[in-house]
């Protein structure tokens, strides 16, 4: 319905620019235009912007495509681990781990106050977590629904048993899981969703420590839970709510354990 | 278990073991994501400023794409790689914030000579004065012409976030390229 007496808003002067609005519409905006030179002027002046941006970039569209970039090369290169500073700068994190791990292993007869493996594994996941929470597209490498694909992949990848716990009891879905550098190589890393949006992490990452008891550490944030069963470092993270992860935590630690079948 | 999980975990990118339907479906998103390079490259360039740098950018967008292609269940593959360049860029931007910065941009400061140059390099200069979210909204709708929905959709922020973010993107050009330099940038 055309309506041209209706005001025109500044966002409606915007879609008209952008080619945003309805063709009833448009008319009328014109038609308002005609009469509010004002108006007119700044529309012609965010035109005369679009222009030249386009005029200023839109040629790189025509040049052709490097090597480089052709998906075929970009295929080959990936499969061959080439360069780029994503990879770059995965491994400057892996190199980190190493180095930190290392230090800590070199430091733990010597001090207790160097990093101890609860510092490493704890900061670790607790990064993943904070990454990967507010995730809304790719939370996850693998989804939920493929628990038994994603169990055979991760304990191939980290060469231990694991078991992704279920967690609908205490209404936890599980998202799904994905594959993260770690310490000592390998770690899994799955996602529980409560049906309110709060996101709880597992880690998983091999270790020689022996086994522990439950650790805590928590910021304002984020929280986690600690321990290792079976040569197998665990860290549950989640929201700030030491007693909610905790509950999280006992139900996780409950199923995972009987797959140790004997520990503590 | 699907026939192609091993395959799938090991190496997203191999297609001999996949099932046929799987393949074609593999085949036409490759063809979208190969048809959209030209135009990553543009809106990266616009980011960027730089080609090389742009290019960069491309390419890793790219590698992100094959290697979650998996996860790709329809939809629209262009506005999933826009979504994942403007990301990376993200990265990329908080990276070189933490290091002390040199600002090519400013480097040559000395007034525009009349030329066929002289307005491109003002309008790259008054778009590097925008905050980032808004520069990305002007150039998403302007350049690349995505639609106010698609720009929505790769921002992860309703409509009218998007529509503000333009508005003051079209409001801070104006004013610096009227002369109020060096412009302040309008938070909000």
């Amino acid at each position: 319905m055309i309506d041209r007496d209706s005001p025109v808003t500044e966002d409606e002067l915007h879609a008209y620019v952008d080619g945003e609005l309805p063709t009833d519409r448009k008319a009328a905006v014109a038609a308002w235009l005609a009469e509010h030179p004002e108006q007119a002027a700044l529309v012609a002046t965010w035109r005369a912007q679009a222009e030249s941006i386009r005029a200023h970039f839109g040629t790189a569209v025509d040049e052709p495509v490097p090597q480089r970039l052709k998906l075929d090369q970009v295929l080959r290169h990936e499969q061959a681990n080439g360069r780029s500073w994503m990879a770059m700068a995965t491994a400057a994190a892996i190199v980190a781990f190493i180095v930190g791990g290392a230090a800590g292993w070199m430091a733990r007869g010597a001090s207790a106050a160097a990093p101890s493996s609860f510092d490493i594994y704890a900061t670790e996941a607790l990064d993943a977590h904070k990454l990967y929470v507010v995730e809304v597209r790719h939370p996850v490498e693998v989804p939920g629904g493929e628990r038994a694909h994603m169990t055979q992949w991760l304990s191939k990848r980290l060469g231990k048993d694991l078991r992704i716990p279920d967690l609908q009891s205490i209404g936890l879905k599980l998202v799904g899981g994905r594959l993260l550098p770690g310490p000592t190589g390998a770690a899994a890393f799955y996602m529980y969703e409560s049906a309110s949006g709060e996101r709880f992490t597992m880690y998983c990452a091999k270790t020689d420590e022996p086994g522990t008891a439950l650790r805590y550490t928590g910021s304002d944030q984020f929280a986690a839970f600690y321990w290792v069963d079976d040569k197998i470092a665990y860290v549950m993270s989640g929201p700030s709510d030491r007693e909610q992860l905790e509950k999280v935590t006992k139900a996780v630690y409950e199923q995972v354990d009987k797959t140790g079948a004997k520990k503590l | 278990m699907p026939a192609c999980a091993g395959g799938r975990a090991d190496r997203p990118a191999s297609g001999p073991r996949m099932p046929k339907a799987k393949e074609a479906g593999l085949a036409t998103f490759r063809q979208n994501v190969e048809a959209t390079i030209p135009a990553l490259r543009r809106y990266a360039r616009a980011l960027t400023r730089d080609s090389d740098i742009a290019d960069d950018l491309v390419q890793d967008t790219l590698v992100r794409a094959l290697r979650s292609e998996h996860l790709f269940h329809g939809g629209d593959v262009r506005s999933w790689l826009y979504t994942i360049l403007t990301n990376l860029n993200r990265n990329r931007l908080r990276s070189l914030a933490r290091r002390p910065a040199l600002s090519p941009i400013e480097e040559n400061d000395a007034p525009d000579l009349a030329g066929p140059e002289a307005g491109g390099r003002d309008i790259e200069r008054a778009l590097a004065t925008l905050v980032e979210d808004q520069r990305n909204a002007l150039l998403l709708v302007v350049l690349e012409g995505l639609s106010y929905r698609e720009v929505a959709e790769v921002q992860g922020v309703p409509i009218g976030t998007v529509m503000s973010r333009l508005a003051r993107a079209r409001v801070q050009i104006k004013s610096y390229l009227d002369g109020e330099r060096p412009a302040l940038r309008r938070v909000k």
